[in-house]
């Protein structure tokens, strides 16, 4: 009974994309294009070392052999790669030691978006490594996990205080040659968040970042890399809005994951980028690759309420590379007007005994069209493994489009893989039911969605459920009726 | 409180109440009977506005409004509340979150502040012990679930919940056990108060035994065909409806 309803209903009557403001904060922004130069010149301005230019110019040179992934079910227009901006940062970009030196604009954009840096400080215990456009502008609570010994930085920072682990690390999960996309990061990322918990270590505090595309026509290439060194514990999450624009923004992020042995990473994403008006005009093309690593007996969660974007291609996966290791997979995929989602997941049994989970719920409206995209794939010496998918769709409305993809591929005889799936809509009987009890059609419709989503925002944190479901009913604003 | 004149409703091209006349005072308690299919849900589903169906005559007032025009939700909060015959479960919704909508949206109908959490709570302990409600069906997805008694019960608890001044109750005995069917209609009973009326759909006089009507009206064929007091329901008991259809047949 956590859930404020009184805010879902007037949230749901208060109408256009809420997030769709813009923050009048300087940025300093290098001309459209791409070529060896730019890739030179972002390395340049961030004051990196040889060794990272060298791994950016590899993976440049390398993504310019490369084609544009077509084998989703999504239809993309031209994306022109020479007329994107690759590189912004606000141009407070000099280090802060205190709140009060933040740029008080920037102060109430986080304050609009419901996240006061303060507050939060105060209250939830979260740490908040603040990304605006591409620079880290502030982190908070850096000291208390440092004694710790967790490091949790922005990645340029991690470039040059810890370059050992990020040689190590960095495109060990999600090699530069992977896809497109993440060759396209990998070349020109920006900025991004690295997270390390040492041996042992249970990270006290759930970690957080927000991410915000701030300037007109800017690409957006985030970087994430997290470490959980054996037999420790994090939770992380990541939330993302953006503010209204009219023409499209390519986002092209990357999140690596390592789990040693023994270590469990938790990581909850709720993401809302902007998704084009009813019409289909403007919102994020959000094309992100998600993969972790876990040895022996490691534990990797996801958890994924994805609402936003114009275009969403998306699929975090688990290698299970060590004995006894659990993959988890959680998501709610929503789409209405002219959105388009192609997400899923990837299971990969390498490991003896190794367990996955798959729930998936994929939410259709309007127009809109929603694929669920899997792989479970078992290896010979997978001895044991087990997989458990189910995956449902709900349509709302006739013009929508539900689409499941489920791939198994067991090289493993003594694997046991098991795959449900349902399509539902949502019955006239339950609306009349709910109209008969004084609820709207359209609280009747929140409602209903977030009952049938219920058991992946269970696995949210609490804050971040409760945002999660005041989205899910905003997201459906006029789908029904 | 209510005055039904004349309601002709159909679906599709068949029509199925074919001029229904009924008038229902505050205080009063109306049990409706008649044979199967002969239009005592439909016009349950009707009063409430259900979209299944097309009134093409006649007219319906509940406190002075006519209802016919009004959206479902709109009647519901005036105070209009409908026992469903087969509840819907609307899986992952508990219960509590159900009812807290449901009562918060009454309550602003009629220019009242949302009850806090606490108020709530209270409230819901009170009203399930009044169909002894198991608690814990409260902390459960809506009807998901629930036993036939269960899920009749949780109907009577919302009616609590929501204090109708008018229930209209859609064959609230059918499937109880006994036991289920005496805390059931003892629940409707302490519901009941001067200021609201309750009809009552049923096949069976057993249900009248603890909910004592003021009047019996059998429903055939989209009329009601004959209106009485509580004997009425004894004689059709033993003799079923063949004395009043041969008797409406010669007419």
């Amino acid at each position: 009974m956590a859930n404020d309803s009184k805010n879902i209903i007037e949230e749901l009557e208060s109408g256009d994309y809420k997030y769709g403001f813009t923050s009048d904060i300087a940025t300093e922004t290098i001309g459209r294009g791409l070529n060896e130069d730019v890739v030179r010149l972002i390395s340049e301005k961030k004051g990196e070392p040889e060794w990272m230019l060298e791994r950016r110019l590899k993976a440049f040179r390398h993504w310019q052999t490369m084609k544009l992934p077509q084998w989703a079910h999504l239809d993309i227009p031209r994306i022109d790669f020479q007329d994107i901006i690759y590189y912004a940062a606000p141009k407070s970009a000099k280090k802060l030691s205190s709140m009060d030196q933040v740029d008080p604009e920037l102060k109430r954009t986080f304050d609009k978006l419901g996240i006061p840096l303060e507050e939060q400080m105060a209250l939830a215990g979260v740490a908040v490594d603040a990304v605006m456009d591409s620079v880290s502008v502030k982190t908070t609570f850096r000291e208390t996990l440092a004694e710790k010994g967790i490091i949790f930085c922005s990645i340029s920072e991690a470039i040059k205080e810890y370059p050992e682990m990020i040689k190590k690390y960095l495109g060990s999960v999600v090699p530069y040659a992977d896809n497109f996309y993440a060759a396209l990061n990998a070349a020109v990322f920006s900025d991004g968040s690295f997270c390390y918990i040492p041996k042992g270590v249970r990270c006290p505090m759930e970690l957080s970042t927000y991410f915000r595309i701030n300037a007109e026509g800017t690409g957006q290439f985030e970087r994430t890399l997290i470490v959980a060194d054996e037999g420790s514990y994090v939770s992380y999450l990541e939330g993302c809005t953006a503010p209204r624009r009219d023409e499209n923004q390519l986002h092209a992020a990357v999140v690596e994951i390592v789990v040693e042995n023994d270590a469990e990473v938790k990581y909850s994403t709720v993401q809302n980028w902007y998704p084009g008006d009813r019409e289909g005009r403007g919102g994020i093309y959000n094309f992100v690759t998600k993969r972790g690593l876990c040895r022996d007996r490691a534990r990797l969660s996801w958890t994924q309420v994805e609402t936003g974007s114009a275009i969403t291609w998306k699929y975090p996966s688990c290698v299970l590379l060590g004995d006894d290791s659990v993959g988890e997979f959680y998501s709610v995929a929503m789409t209405n007007n002219c959105q388009q989602a192609d997400t899923g997941t990837k299971m990969i049994h390498l490991g003896r005994n190794t367990r996955s989970r798959i729930v998936s719920k994929g939410i259709s409206a309007g127009r809109s069209q929603n694929a669920y995209r899997g792989l479970v794939k078992v290896a010979k010496g997978a001895d044991g493994a087990r997989n458990y998918s189910q995956c449902d769709s709900l349509l709302i409305g006739d013009k929508c489009g539900a689409h499941t993809f489920p791939v198994i591929d067991s090289r493993n005889p003594s694997a046991v893989l098991e795959h449900e799936a349902t399509t539902s809509k949502i019955s006239e009987d339950q609306l009349f039911y709910c109209n008969q009890r004084g609820l709207s059609t359209e609280q009747a419709v929140g409602l209903i969605v977030n009952g049938y989503a219920r058991d992946v925002l269970s696995k949210l944190p609490m804050e971040f459920a409760v945002e999660a479901q005041k989205l899910l009913s905003i997201s459906l604003e006029g789908s029904v009726g | 409180m209510l005055v039904v004149k004349n309601l002709h409703a159909s679906v599709g091209d068949k029509e199925i109440l074919k001029g229904i006349d009924l008038t229902v005072r505050a205080g009063e308690v109306h049990a409706i009977m008649g044979p199967n299919g002969s239009g005592k849900s439909t016009l349950a589903s009707v009063l409430s506005g259900s979209e299944k169906f097309t009134v093409t005559e006649g007219s319906a007032e509940f406190l002075g409004r006519d209802i016919l025009s009004l959206p479902i939700e709109e009647r519901a909060r005036m105070g209009l509340f409908l026992g469903f015959q087969y509840p819907v479960e609307i899986p992952g919704v508990t219960m509590a979150n159900f009812m807290k909508i449901a009562v918060n949206e009454h309550r602003k109908y009629r220019g009242e502040e949302p009850l806090t959490a606490g108020e709530f709570l209270r409230l819901m302990r009170e009203k399930s012990a009044v169909v002894e409600l198991d608690p814990k069906l409260t902390s459960r997805a809506v009807n998901e679930g629930f036993s036939g008694g269960e899920k009749k019960k949780n109907e009577i608890f919302q009616m609590a919940m929501l204090e109708p001044r008018l229930a209209i109750l859609d064959e609230t005995d059918s499937g109880l056990d006994i036991d289920a069917l005496r805390i059931v209609a003892t629940g409707v009973t302490r519901l009941h108060t001067e200021d609201n009326a309750t009809v009552v759909i049923t096949h069976y006089q057993r249900l009248l035994d603890y909910i004592v009507p003021d009047y019996v009206h059998v429903l055939y064929k989209g009329r009601i065909i004959h209106s009485g007091d509580k004997s009425l329901a004894l004689k059709l008991e033993k003799e079923g409806y063949d004395w009043l259809i041969n008797d409406y047949r010669e007419e």
